[in-house]
């Protein structure tokens, strides 16, 4: 099952809020995705820590209706 | 959360290697392109890991997911340590900071 990159995009930006979500299709078949998200909410944190949140905020979906997302995160640079 | 008897057998699979590879398939033959990504990093880097292969075991591919609060396969771990998955492990290879990791943590690699 896959899920639709807005789906994605909202589901991040409810869980993290003021992220700043780009999401892209990296093969143009609505199953592999690039997830860029930036947030203050990062800042102080590990990548694992970083990823960990954007996955909660997708509740439960990743590894399951969603194989393919590769993360990119980070805290907005001054 | 610990009473998952699963979580002893990953414990004592991560204390005594040193570098542990949780993935799809075999380090010959992963199944996984995500696998065979961060296989690949430690080849080139001439890192001796031992490969754990998920598919093989439905309650270590299920069990990995809590025991590091981590949903996806592969998942890399040093000294014990969960360093992360394959997007982590490719940053890290790529800044150099994977090398450092095993250099603090006395692993022997060739990069």
């Amino acid at each position: 099952m896959a899920m639709v990159a807005g789906e994605i995009e909202s589901l991040i930006r409810e869980g993290i809020p003021g992220a700043d979500v780009t999401i892209e299709d990296l093969r143009g078949d609505g199953d592999h995705y690039l997830a860029v998200v930036v947030s203050e909410a990062f800042r102080g944190k590990s990548r694992v820590q970083q990823h960990q949140m954007v996955y909660e905020a997708l509740r439960g979906r990743m590894g399951n209706e969603l194989h393919a997302l590769a993360l990119q995160t980070s805290a907005p640079q001054d | 959360m610990s009473e998952n008897p699963v979580f002893a057998q990953i414990k004592q699979e991560v204390d005594d290697n040193d570098v542990v590879l949780f993935m799809k398939g075999t380090p010959m033959f992963p199944q996984c392109g995500f696998s065979a990504a961060v296989v690949q990093a430690l080849s080139l880097m001439g890192v001796k890991f031992k490969g754990i292969n998920v598919l093989d075991d439905m309650e270590i591919r299920e069990g990995i997911k809590a025991y590091a609060n981590w949903p996806t396969i592969p998942q890399l771990y040093v000294k014990g340590e969960f360093v992360g998955g394959c997007d982590i492990v490719r940053e890290m290879y790529e800044t150099g900071e994977l090398k450092q990791l095993l250099d603090e943590k006395g692993i022997e690699n060739a990069a």
